[in-house]
């Protein structure tokens, strides 16, 4: 197996493009436990950790744009007042020893059903931006995941960033539910986002792929009584709920049944709306 | 802490019996220095690996190595044809092939080994290798095993023991009547270090073996009938453990590697991944157990009558001994005039069930705990009440008619806990209370929403040392002389340190019986004759206990030879720190210069008071050495609509007879509560088909530091006069007791009834 070590972006897109099967590896959280188990035998690893454009983040106009090698730690503590939905997610992958070393990039590139950033980032409206030798482009999120633990990045491009939308007062929630209060993956998992008039709401680890549930951001879009500090009626919670519920496709596995799951989420669902409101309730009072 | 104790001979000794001096491994193991059995490396040394079986039941029909053997750098592809002696060996029975013959019995189970120049080229031969089977119906349920209609897994059937025990009436009366079906789950040891060592051919035809192991002599005895040597043919010498709680009685690497060593003339190292780890040592038996409490109106107990069912998986190992266990200690710490009890362990070919902490007392504990709950419910007595008016004491008879000689203070533990005070109210619901100390921590499930607060008690009992008649003995070996000016002392056992801090206790009671303060712990090894196993909490009882007599001899000659040069008695002389003294002339000589050239080397076998087997056919029998007891108070926030539970305290009084090493008596109570917690809550190997569905870390989960809450602890020391500093083992009973008390605080918290551990979230919703 070949190590191949690219000092800029450039040298690594053209060493991506010359031997599609390389292996690109940020952190290695997941790259190393799979070589480990033998799951995976590459004939080289693409090492991206001496890319310092990768491993930087820039903010203006309302918008972030995150590399994709910055691990969940500086996340956490640059951009947790910024991204709140997402430093939420970050703050609960794996350990320490993990968080210091993880990559939203290398979520993105293992794409499994039950990574935590995925909610956030379908809930957000967050678009990827992959680069290859033939030029840069954006994913929309819901585009991105297209099967267990498949992407729509093509043989010869990298992920290279996440932009996502900032608010001054952000209203975003996620929450996980594990069978351990730390270091657990999800057993299901759910964003919520909301931004005046916008709902934007998904689900992890309750379907083949991270997905985001139109029915219930339809739903709330219309029914929240936005710009106002009303406290919200306990049926609206339950129908959110209900709606989240009806759309996942879970599946019986060690972790837990599907059973579980809808149920879980269902609540998840009512609890996160909760807490978002009481934000969105706080912005509006501030404003006031 | 009191300890005015028998026994205790010269004057407190610094750093001896009673203190708590660091351990040697300690800041090594913090800092990641320590050397472990994986870490042992020999120039020119092959890599071994271990094909296993990928069906749980199968005839094997062929087995072509020959794609393998020609791999360049692989220099041995072994199957059982290659196994010089018997091609069986196993704990109690030898009923497991070294490497599978005609028929597999568990997937997993080692097919053949390779040993190559390097590890991958040794992993790729080794799936090289072609094995053809046919699949055969594996038998997966331990009652289906003893009563149904199942394939014979092994000659004689599939029932490994069935041990009753009958006392008093059998068709009692009773006021109040409750029964229960609970379950135990498969759970595994988890040890830290995986299944590794190295065999290093001694050029004549022997082998040198450096291994992570429980009881070097037992494993010596398996490995010469494997390879048809003799034992002074197969030395062992104990390599860095990295944890063991039972998952190392039972051999895992070492006939292969020594066969591997043997074959090419090369040191062979052999260490397993962690998912081979979960293939490569036995588990705690899974349970079911059919209960049934009768009592007094007033919750006096009249009658127990159980049926447990221990799956033993596809080879015995020390199914027997859990078996027994389980039997005995079965209607758990309490006085009961009327006991019927059945237990048996079986053969399926589920994986390989073992020795692990708590050995079949854990297993019961749950069962009996959960019925003293629900027998607290129908006589509208608190669960501490129902308790108290059963708890057995010094003198109760045992439903084996072994009367109880020291003491049990079962009430007296549960008093304690009692009054130990509770911890704060939980948050209230939208809240801004650190997500840490809610359940689901900062995965950020609840703000308070859905948290419900419970309480929970449960105590338990366990025997300590091997029991049923087993003769059961240490050696050990105490040398004192005086080495550059300074007196010292160098002690030799087999006796296996797997992290549990025997080396400092041995150190201990070398101080306080010898005075000298350098006392240095050779490397343990079969160069001396048997510890026993480092199980059942028996160590500081048994290889302390062999230790300390070594020292007492030693003490003798050294006095009888200090009189002589003193020109006093050897009745008027004593050793004080270091000095040779009379009561009444004070200090008479430093020890150093009383030795001079002299030595004093002592070699003893120690053995604790016989036991007896039982009867087969009621159970009776003085079967125990000494008993055990720990009880636990569990605080739990669960929140009810997702299930999901954060224990917020796990409180724990124990008796330990006398504490030979306080912190370390405290880390045991604290590392068996853990354990126990975790098969409560988490720790769980699911296996379907008998197929284990969660081989690794990332699915067998344990508890992490937000998962165990800090402790209050009250250690009792009432010292046994049978035992040695009046000492009662440590390890296993705070990890019998815990698991109960947990369910029984989820029950006060959902009013579910929670028939089975580990209590997943779907069980509470
Ligand atoms: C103990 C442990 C606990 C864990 N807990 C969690 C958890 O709680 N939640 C969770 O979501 N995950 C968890 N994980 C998985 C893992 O940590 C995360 O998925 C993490 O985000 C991976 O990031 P990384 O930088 O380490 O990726 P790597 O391992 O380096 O890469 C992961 C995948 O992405 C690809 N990749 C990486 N960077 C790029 C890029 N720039 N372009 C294209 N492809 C790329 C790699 O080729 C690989 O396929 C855990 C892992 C471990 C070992």
């Amino acid at each position: 197996m070949e190590f191949v070590r690219p000092d800029t972006l450039e040298e690594a897109l053209a060493a991506k493009a010359e031997r599609p099967g390389a292996v690109p590896l940020a952190g290695g959280t997941d790259v190393m436990v799979e070589l480990n188990y033998d799951h995976r035998r590459p004939e080289a690893l693409l090492d991206l950790t001496r890319i310092a454009e990768l491993a930087t983040w820039s903010a203006s106009g309302g918008h972030v744009r995150l590399g994709a090698g910055v691990p969940y730690t500086r996340l956490i503590d640059e951009l947790g007042d910024t991204l709140p939905g997402l430093a939420m997610a970050s703050r609960t992958v794996g350990s320490p020893q993990i968080r210091n070393r993880g990559t939203v990039g290398g979520n993105l590139g293992a794409a499994s059903p039950a990574g935590d950033t995925h909610p956030v980032l379908l809930a957000a409206g967050a678009e990827i931006e992959v680069a290859s030798v033939r030029g840069v482009r954006r994913i929309p999120a819901e585009e991105f995941y297209t099967g267990v633990k498949r992407n729509a990045l093509a043989a010869d491009e990298l992920i290279t960033a996440v932009h996502l939308p900032t608010e001054a007062a952000p209203a975003e929630q996620f929450s996980k539910v594990g069978t351990r209060n730390a270091m657990v993956i999800a057993v299901c998992s759910f964003a919520l986002v909301l931004r005046d008039g916008h709902v934007g709401a998904a689900i992890g680890s309750a379907a083949p792929t991270p997905r985001r549930v139109p029915d219930a951001e339809a739903f709330l879009a219309a029914e929240l009584p936005w710009g106002t500090d009303a406290p919200l009626l306990d049926s609206l919670k339950r129908r959110f709920g209900e709606l989240v519920a009806a759309a996942t496709e879970p599946i019986d596995d060690v972790r837990g049944t599907a059973e579980y799951r809808t149920h879980a989420l269902g609540v998840l669902a009512r609890r996160t709306l909760t807490w978002a409101w009481d934000d969105h309730r706080g912005s509006v009072r501030a404003c006031a | 802490m009191t300890s005015t104790v028998e026994g205790r001979t010269t004057a407190a000794t610094a750093n001896g019996v009673g203190a708590s001096p660091a351990r040697p491994d300690g800041t090594r193991k913090v800092r990641g220095e320590f050397a472990y059995s994986s870490d042992l490396w020999h120039e020119d040394m092959l890599w071994g690996a271990t094909l296993r079986s990928p069906h749980p039941h199968a005839r094997i029909t062929g087995v072509d190595v020959s794609a393998a053997v020609v791999v360049p750098g692989v220099h041995a592809v072994l199957t059982h044809d290659d196994v010089p002696g018997l091609n069986r060996y196993g704990l109690e029975h030898p009923d497991q092939p070294v490497l599978a013959d005609d028929v597999v019995r568990y997937r997993g189970e080692p097919v053949a080994v390779v040993a190559a120049d390097h590890p991958e080229t040794a992993q790729r031969a080794m799936k090289l290798i072609d094995v053809t089977y046919d699949e055969l119906d594996p038998v997966t349920d331990a009652e289906d095993a003893v009563h149904g209609e199942v394939a014979e897994l092994h000659p004689g059937g599939n029932v490994v023991r069935h041990a009753p025990i009958r006392r008093g009436e059998q068709t009692p009366q009773a006021d109040v009547i409750v029964t229960g079906r609970y379950e135990v789950g498969m759970q595994d040891q988890a040890f830290l270090g995986p299944e590794s060592g190295l065999a290093v051919p001694d050029g004549h035809g022997g082998v040198d073996l450096y291994v992570a192991t429980q009881w070097l002599h037992v494993d010596q005895q398996q490995i010469v009938a494997a390879l048809g040597l003799t034992p002074e043919q197969v030395r062992l010498t104990l390599a860095g453990v990295g944890g063991a709680f039972g998952g190392r009685e039972d051999l895992s690497m070492q006939i292969h590697a020594s066969l591997l060593a043997l074959y090419t003339g090369k040191p062979v190292k052999m260490v397993y991944n962690r998912e081979e780890s979960f293939y490569g040592h036995v588990h705690r038996h899974p349970a079911t157990m059919y209960y049934e409490h009768g009592a007094t109106r007033d919750g006096r107990l009249v009658h127990v009558t159980a049926r447990i069912y221990l799956d033993g998986g596809a080879y015995a190992s020390s199914t027997g001994a859990v078996v027994g266990n389980a039997a005995t200690l079965g209607v758990g710490p309490y006085d009961v005039p009327n006991v019927s009890i059945d237990c048996w362990g079986t053969y399926t070919n589920n994986p390989p069930c073992g020795a692990m902490r708590g050995f079949g007392a854990v297993q019961a504990a749950f069962g009996y705990e959960s019925q003293m709950d629900k027998l607290a419910d129908a006589c509208g007595l608190s669960p501490t009440e129902v308790r108290r008016r059963n708890a057995m004491s010094e003198g109760t008879v045992m439903p084996t008619g072994q009367t109880v000689d020291s003491a049990a203070p079962v009430a007296e533990l549960l008093d304690r806990l009692e009054a130990m005070p509770l911890p704060a109210d939980p948050a209230p619901a939208g809240g801004t209370a650190d997500l840490r100390t809610l359940p689901g921590g900062v995965s950020n499930t609840t703000h308070g929403e859905g948290v419900v607060r419970g309480v929970g008690y449960a105590v338990g009992i366990k025997n300590i040392c091997f029991s049923e008649g087993f003769d059961d003995y240490s050696t050990a070996r105490v040398r004192l002389a005086a080495v550059g000016g300074e007196p010292a002392v160098t002690v030799q056992t087999a006796a296996a340190e797997v992290g549990q801090g025997l080396v400092t206790i041995l150190q201990q009671i070398i101080r306080t019986e010898l005075g000298v303060d350098q006392v240095t712990i050779l490397p343990m090894d079969t160069s001396i004759g048997s510890a026993g196993s480092t199980s059942a909490s028996r160590q500081s009882y048994m290889t302390g206990g062999a230790v300390r007599a070594a020292a007492l001899k030693v003490r003798g000659a050294l006095l009888s030879h200090a009189a002589t040069r003193l020109s006093r008695t050897t009745a008027e002389l004593h050793l004080d720190g270091g000095k040779l003294a009379s009561v009444s002339d004070g200090v008479l000589a430093d020890l150093v210069d009383v030795l001079g050239e002299a030595e004093f080397d002592e070699t003893v076998e120690w053995r604790h008071r016989p036991t007896e087997a039982l009867d087969p056919e009621t159970g009776q029998g003085n079967a125990h050495v000494q008993y055990g007891f720990a009880a636990h108070r569990a605080v739990v926030d669960v929140d009810v609509e997702l299930g999901i539970v954060k224990v917020v305290s796990l409180d724990c009084a124990q008796d330990v007879g006398t504490a030979l090493n306080p912190q370390a008596v405290v880390g045991q109570i604290q590392g068996g509560s853990a354990q126990g917690l975790g098969l409560a809550v988490m720790e769980e190997i699911q296996t379907e088909g008998g197929v284990i569905r969660n081989p690794s870390f990332t699915d067998y989960l344990i508890p992490t530091v937000l998962d165990m809450p800090p402790m209050t602890i009250d250690v009792l020391e009432l010292a046994d006069p049978h035992a040695p500093y009046g000492l009662r083992g440590v390890g296993e009973p705070p990890t019998i007791s815990s698991t109960p008390a947990i369910v029984a605080a989820i029950r006060a918290a959902t009013g579910k009834e929670l028939l089975r551990v580990p209590v997943r979230p779907d069980h509470i919703v």
